[in-house]
């Protein structure tokens, strides 16, 4: 068998170049020099800056707001990941059933994708507004006084419901693509077996479902805990106060709202750290328990 | 006759373009969206039209903290703009960094423009100076906090609009709540009822001279005063005299444009907005105060932003932002701003035109800050300076929001808030060093 290569080393070299700097400039040198910062107390305009050791690090640690935005982010993305892959997946379950009009359905579930979080977070503002919110009104109707940007929970509320909404359509794709990926000759020899939908759909829907449920959880907890920034950003209105908010949120806020580069760059190396647990975590204990066909 | 004419419009072309290269370039970012916007791209477009050495070109960059990070940021890269509008909250944050503006001052002096700070009004001379009162920011849109009241609502319920919050709590806002009102929402916690309480009431807000002596400060958040009243603005929300909407500025404003609210704690700056979208007869007066606390209640001082001149410009450049500071603070532009906005004129002189013009006569409320800003100063009620304090400002508001909807108590939230805050003066105070 003749064995493809190249002739010498400087040509392959060369065609990797170009991605080599991209991944240089644009997320090691970064990360280096976030790394660096928050060792630092450093001047806003970057005239005077005094190293501190871990002092960052231990301020991030012993503070208790710091704490309770984790404990909301941990929550957050839990919620928000569990209910968009169920919503999602119920509802390609019901499309895939369709046989009039599938295309139509499809369609209509999604086209959410295409709205950018900023929209869906002003969206949101406009449905749960305290004055003229219509989502407000629906509460107001039941007797509930719902305050956006006042109550804790109802803030809380709409940022998962909103950032829910936006996510569905991607699993549902996803579902959707599993499922009729399942071989016809598999579904019918399971009917034979088990004329229960129930527990034809847990027994053998949902297994071969599997790898795609593993994929999707790793996407929908990145998004949960990085995309929804916009969302986020949108219903605070400017106004962190005694919102809550996500890891990601209070880096942006400590960093670019208060100006403090050695605090937020402490608190985004903690989330590089915990990015990379994460993705260790999932390939290495999850992975294994997947049986991908 | 026909390449005569060519060649003299070639030459008049010619001798235009070089004025036009010749023409001094400067940028301006600024925060004033919406028809604030549209008056602040007037007075550009008036500079450049009254001149042709100077163009000035406004950048609109979001909010007054987007337009100060982009500035920093700017400023980090070398690519900083000619002025750059910053807010009161951030004002420590510029002029902390030595090096990063040119004192509008020692702008002036280098470029022949006259310049005496008594010429400005009272109450906006000093929070953008530095500890000696040179001034540092020539300020811009300055506003302080008044007291809206709609006039229909107060004469259903026949109250007039209170002096002291002793007459609002055992007068004004029973009546009002009688006639089916909530008496009063207020849109900017640490700005109206924390700043500017320390000034009406001649406390001080922090050590060492309210920070302008250094940055060795701490904060003085707690002072049982400011707890009272925190302690009775929350007992007026749970008895129905007051409505608080959240720390978001629009969603306490909505509910007295909308009639539902009778009075409300706003800005002087809101004037021009409240003409327009108010379909009632509105007036406004003087901040209240605590007669328990002070027989002389004090000014308040100035909020809104400045404009600074930012560090490392050509002389030519710094030529150009100090002619276009001497027209923005001429009587016509003040005026014309004062005007349109509501925001208050900051000279003297554009004050006396406004009354001789009869400007107050159509609008008595217009006056009303610039009134309160020339009531009898003492010695507290010059302004702050606090580094990090667009944070220290989100912590109170993060706190007084959980002590109002009772997440938590009294003493906690101030407790949470002098603490948090004097840790952030702890750390700025290192990033200077």
């Amino acid at each position: 068998m003749k064995r493809a290569g190249f002739a010498n080393y400087w040509l392959p070299i060369l065609l990797l170049l170009p991605q080599l700097t991209i991944i240089a400039v644009f997320f090691y040198w970064p990360a280096f020099n976030a790394v660096q910062s928050s060792f630092y107390l450093q001047d806003p305009f970057g005239f005077g800056s005094q190293f501190v050791g871990f002092e960052n690090y231990s301020d991030l640690f012993a503070s208790k707001e710091y704490a309770k935005v984790a404990r909301f982010t941990l929550l957050f993305t839990l919620l928000v990941t569990a209910t968009s892959l169920a919503t999602a997946l119920l509802l390609a379950v019901k499309a895939d059933k369709v046989l009039r009009g599938a295309r139509t359905y499809k369609t209509l579930l999604m086209w959410v994708y295409a709205v950018a979080p900023p929209v869906a977070g002003l969206m949101g503002v406009m449905l749960f507004d305290q004055n003229i919110g219509s989502v407000t009104d629906l509460f107001a109707w039941f007797g509930y006084d719902y305050r956006l940007g006042v109550n804790y929970w109802d803030t809380a509320f709409a940022m998962i419901i909103v950032s829910v909404w936006i996510q569905i359509p991607v699993n549902f794709i996803f579902f959707l693509s599993g499922l009729q990926s399942i071989p016809q000759h598999v579904r019918e020899a399971a009917m034979i077996d088990n004329p229960s939908g129930f527990g034809r759909f847990w027994q053998i829907t949902f297994p071969l479902l599997a790898p795609t449920a593993f994929f999707l959880l790793i996407i929908n907890i990145t998004y949960a805990l990085f995309d929804t920034f916009g969302i986020i950003d949108t219903l605070v209105k400017n106004n962190p106060a005694s919102n809550p908010m996500t890891l990601v949120y209070k880096v942006f806020v400590d960093g670019f709202r208060g100006n403090d580069m050695g605090g937020s760059s402490a608190q985004s190396v903690v989330l590089m750290v915990l990015v990379l647990a994460l993705t260790i975590f999932q390939f290495r204990l999850l992975e294994r328990r997947i049986h991908y066909t | 006759m026909n390449l005569k004419n060519t060649l003299l419009a070639n030459a008049v072309a010619l001798g235009m373009a070089t004025a036009a290269t010749a023409q001094t370039e400067i940028s301006w970012w600024h925060g004033m969206g919406g028809s604030l916007g549209d008056t602040v791209n007037q007075i550009a477009s008036d500079f450049n039209a009254s001149q042709s050495d100077y163009k000035i070109t406004p950048v609109f960059k979001g909010t007054y903290e987007e337009t100060l990070t982009a500035g920093i940021a700017a400023f980090r890269a070398g690519e900083q703009p000619n002025i750059m509008q910053v807010f009161d909250a951030g004002a420590a944050t510029v002029i902390g960094a030595k090096g990063a503006v040119v004192p509008v001052q020692d702008l002036f002096a280098a470029n022949d423009v006259p310049f005496n700070i008594e010429d400005y009004i009272a109450g906006v001379r000093y929070f953008y100076a530095d500890e000696d009162g040179k001034m540092i920011g020539m300020p811009f849109n300055s506003s302080t906090p008044i007291l809206y009241y709609n006039t229909e609502a107060l004469e259903k319920a026949g109250v007039t609009a209170p002096k002291t919050w002793e007459e609002f709590e055992s007068v004004t806002a029973p009546a009002l709540k009688d006639a089916g009102y909530i008496a009063l929402a207020q849109s900017h916690m640490p700005w109206i009822f924390t700043e500017n309480f320390f000034s009406r009431h001649n406390i001080p807000f922090a050590t060492n001279n309210n920070g302008y002596g250094g940055t060795d400060v701490t904060i003085n958040a707690d002072a049982p005063e400011l707890k009272a009243h925190f302690e009775a603005f929350k007992s007026w929300i749970d008895n129905g005299y007051a409505g608080f909407f959240g720390a978001a500025w629009d969603d306490n404003a909505k509910p007295f444009e909308s009639g539902e609210v009778a009075m409300w704690l706003g800005s002087s700056g809101s004037f021009g907005g409240l003409v327009q979208k108010a379909d009632f007869d509105f007036s406004a007066t003087v901040l209240p105060y605590w007669e328990g606390v002070t027989k002389e209640p004090k000014q308040t001082f100035i909020g809104g932003a400045a404009l600074f001149a930012m560090a490392g410009k050509s002389d030519a450049e710094n030529k150009a932002t100090a002619e276009f500071f001497r027209f923005m603070t001429s009587p016509e532009v003040q005026y014309m701003w004062h005007k349109e906005t509501g925001y208050v004129p900051i000279t003297e002189a554009a004050y006396e035109m406004a009354k001789a013009d009869g400007h107050y006569d159509r609008f008595p409320a217009a006056e009303t800050g610039i009134q309160q800003l020339q009531l009898p100063a003492g010695e507290w009620t010059k302004g702050y300076r606090m580094g990090f304090y667009v944070q220290i400002r989100d912590v109170m508001n993060r706190e007084y929001t959980r002590y109002l909807t009772g997440e938590t108590s009294l003493d906690d939230a101030f407790g949470a808030i002098k603490s948090e805050a004097d840790k952030l003066l702890a750390r700025f105070a290192k990033t200077q060093s």
